[in-house]
Formats: C-alpha cells, sequence, structure tokens
C-alpha cells in the first residue's frame, strides 16, 4: 500500500509521545523547588522548562535518525 | 443532556448550512474582484477563488455564539476571541505577503485571550496512562508555542485541492470523540462547529477546487483547533491526531532548516508529469514534504495524492481515540 512507511513513521511517533509522558510525568511531577521565597515558583518553573525543552531536543533527534532511517530509500530517491 | 444533544444538533447545522450557504456567494464577490490564483495542478489552466476563510469563519462563529447564549463560559468566549484574532493574522497575509516570522508572532499573540479569561484552568499536561503534570507558569508558555504550531501545522498542509478541509474534517471530528471519551462534554459540544464547518467547505473545496481557504481559512481551522486541545485539556490527543500534518511541518523544516513561507522555497517538492500526474522532484533542493514522500515511489494524481493523505488522518484519529481510552487508565 502506498504510505507505508509513513503509517509506521506515524505509529513509532505516537509510541515516543506514550513514552515521553512515561520519562516526564515521574521526572517534572516530582519536582518541587523550595527555599527560595517567593521565586520558588519561577525556579520550580525555569527547572521544569528546562528538562521539558532538553526531552523535547531529544525527541526531534531520534524523530531525525528514525526519518533517515525509514525513509532512506524514499530520500536518496 | 437531552438539552446538550439538543444544542449540539442545532449548533452543528448552522455551522454546516452557514458555509454551505455564504460559500458561492463567497465565491462569486471574490471572482468578481480577481482575487483568485492559479491552480496549478490542472490540465487546463484554472483560477480559483481565494481566500475562503470568511465564510469559515462566519459558520465558527454563528454557531459558537449560539452556544455561549445557552452555555456561557470563558472557554467558549476564548474561542471565539482566538479563532477570530488568528482570521484575522491570515487575513492580512491572504492581502499582502507577510515576513516568515510574522505569523508565528501575531498567532502567539492571538492566544492571548485564552490567559487573560482564564479558560485555560487548571494548568496542567495530562498523558496517557502516566496521569498529569502540574507546570503552571509553563503551560502558559505551552499555550502561546500552541496556537502559531497548530494554525501553522494546517496551512502547511494545504497544498492540494480538498486536502486542508477534508484533513480538518477528520481530526476535529476525532477531536470531539476524544473529549467525549475524557468527560469533557462542554469543549466536545464546542468543537463540533469545527468538524461541520470543515465538512461543509470540503464541499467545495474538493477537487476540483472552487475556493481555497487561504491563510485566512487554513489558520482560522488550525487556532481553533489548538484552542480546543487547550481549553478541554487534551493537548497531546490534539497533536496524535494532528500526527501527518505534524509530520510535514517536521519534514520540511528539518529540511530547509529555518523558519520559511512555503512560497519562498525556490525549487518544488513535486512536479507535473506529460499526463498530469504529481510526481516527486528529483531536485536534491526542493524540502522533503508529505506528499513528496507519498510520490517516492512513482506518480499519483492530486486525487490519489489527497486520498493517501486521508487515510493517514484516519489512523492518526484511531490513534487518538485509542490514546483517549488510555486517559483512563493509570499506571
Amino acid at each position: 500500500m502506498r504510505g507505508t512507511p509513513i503509517f509506521f513513521y506515524i505509529f513509532v511517533m505516537w509510541l515516543l509521545i506514550i513514552a515521553g509522558g512515561a520519562l516526564i510525568v515521574p521526572i517534572i511531577a516530582h519536582i518541587s523547588i523550595h527555599g527560595f521565597g517567593k521565586t520558588d515558583n519561577l525556579i520550580d518553573s525555569a527547572v521544569k522548562a528546562s528538562i521539558a525543552i532538553m526531552l523535547v531536543v531529544i525527541w526531534i533527534l531520534i524523530m531525525s535518525k528514525i526519518k533517515n532511517w525509514i525513509f532512506h530509500k524514499q530520500i536518496n530517491h | 443532556m437531552l438539552d446538550r444533544t439538543i444544542i449540539a444538533i442545532l449548533i452543528s447545522a448552522v455551522a454546516f448550512v452557514t458555509v454551505y450557504a455564504i460559500t458561492p456567494s463567497l465565491i462569486k464577490v471574490l471572482t468578481k474582484k480577481n482575487m483568485v490564483v492559479k491552480d496549478y495542478n490542472k490540465e487546463v489552466a484554472t483560477v480559483v477563488a481565494r481566500p475562503g476563510g470568511p465564510s469559515i469563519l462566519a459558520g465558527i462563529l454563528a454557531s459558537e455564539f449560539i452556544l455561549y447564549v445557552f452555555f456561557p463560559s470563558p472557554q467558549i468566549l476564548a474561542i471565539i476571541i482566538t479563532t477570530t484574532l488568528a482570521f484575522l493574522v491570515g487575513l492580512a497575509d491572504d492581502r499582502k505577503v507577510l515576513g516568515g516570522w510574522f505569523k508565528p508572532l501575531a498567532l502567539a499573540a492571538s492566544a492571548l485571550p485564552i490567559i487573560l479569561l482564564g479558560a485555560y484552568a487548571p494548568p496542567h499536561l495530562a498523558f496517557p496512562l502516566f496521569g498529569s503534570v502540574k507546570i503552571p507558569e509553563l503551560y502558559l508558555a505551552l499555550i502561546v508555542i500552541i496556537i502559531p504550531v497548530m494554525g501553522n501545522t494546517i496551512n502547511s498542509i494545504d497544498v492540494l485541492n480538498g486536502v486542508a478541509s477534508g484533513f480538518m474534517t477528520i481530526a476535529s471530528f476525532a477531536l470531539t470523540i476524544c473529549l467525549v471519551i475524557v468527560h469533557n462534554y462542554d469543549v466536545a459540544l464546542a468543537s463540533l462547529p469545527l468538524g461541520f464547518v470543515s465538512l461543509a467547505f470540503y464541499k467545495y473545496h474538493k477537487i476540483p477546487s472552487k475556493i481555497f481557504p487561504g491563510d485566512s481559512g487554513a489558520l482560522t481551522l488550525g487556532a481553533m483547533y489548538g484552542t480546543l486541545s487547550i481549553v478541554g485539556h487534551v493537548e497531546i490527543l490534539a497533536a496524535i491526531a494532528l500526527l501527518p500534518a505534524v509530520i510535514n511541518s517536521f519534514l520540511f523544516l528539518s529540511s530547509v532548516k529555518r523558519i520559511i513561507e512555503h512560497r519562498q522555497i525556490k525549487a518544488n517538492p513535486t512536479v507535473l508529469t506529460e499526463d498530469f500526474k504529481l510526481m516527486a522532484s528529483t531536485d536534491k533542493s526542493a524540502p522533503i514534504t508529505l506528499v513528496r514522500l507519498i510520490l517516492a515511489n512513482g506518480p499519483l494524481t492530486e486525487k490519489q495524492v489527497g486520498f493517501v493523505i486521508f487515510r493517514l488522518a484516519l489512523f492518526s484519529a484511531a490513534l487518538a481515540i485509542i490514546t483517549s481510552f488510555m486517559m483512563e487508565i493509570k499506571l
């Protein structure tokens, strides 16, 4: 069927989203920073944001590698 | 529940009939004003009216205002205002070509009513199987990012006759089903007009197109979809239903490596064969897109490519619905 590698790519993306939840929820949800007074919330968010951005960058890199692997023939074509 | 069912039928009918009835008049007005563009993939030189955004917005506003009268809530107000602002951004781009960064920034500003009205509360991101994460400040940043991303994602898939409206019909009905599964009935109700507006517009947008949505239409659809995902707390499910379009944007950005408008691309990702089929370009400088990958194994007609994209949309919609059932399970 036409587009089979794309169906596979979508499926892999979906699995990575589920796996992302498995990483984000236990890590980010349990972070709670105290001891900085009024800036607690801000620092807490900054740390969470940094982890989230790092995970997104890793996710993009993995997707890029998988893209090259799945669509190797098509891209070369 | 009976009240909700009657209102659901009413707003769905209003959304569908408004677009269905207004669009032919809009086509006439646009054609009369010479607001037409060339449809490049046709055997005979054809011009098509553009933009169809006004009729799409009319359908959305008519139905959402009725819903607001019966069930006033900041969520519906946020949907109305953000969608209208995104439409204005798109209309500005339809009238005058704007820079590559203008649209994302203007769309980010369109997301502000969601924050100002507090329509996003509580600020958490729900994941399947593992629960949700409370991210108060980070969630505000996420809101400002989601609207431009969703808007531009829908805009980037508007490449062939009927694809954007057909794709949105599938994705938005999937989103409605997901909202029902996660028991968010109020936002599910508010999401119905998006599916029916897209379906009614598809009637005129399908191959051979009589009208193109333009940036105003595509951004209106994308921004409303994004707003629904935020106020309904189904951001992850909405992203899954949109995966083929996300892949298209991802492939495009990873091959051009910067944010630019499609019209700025010099090498076209597809070319026309002698028998007017679409074929993947062999030009190495051409960006990799979803359509180019679909055509990698050989030429197809525009209609066939559209149906492959719809099959991918149905597959993603099924994954989103499966994931919404997984939201109910906590490991």
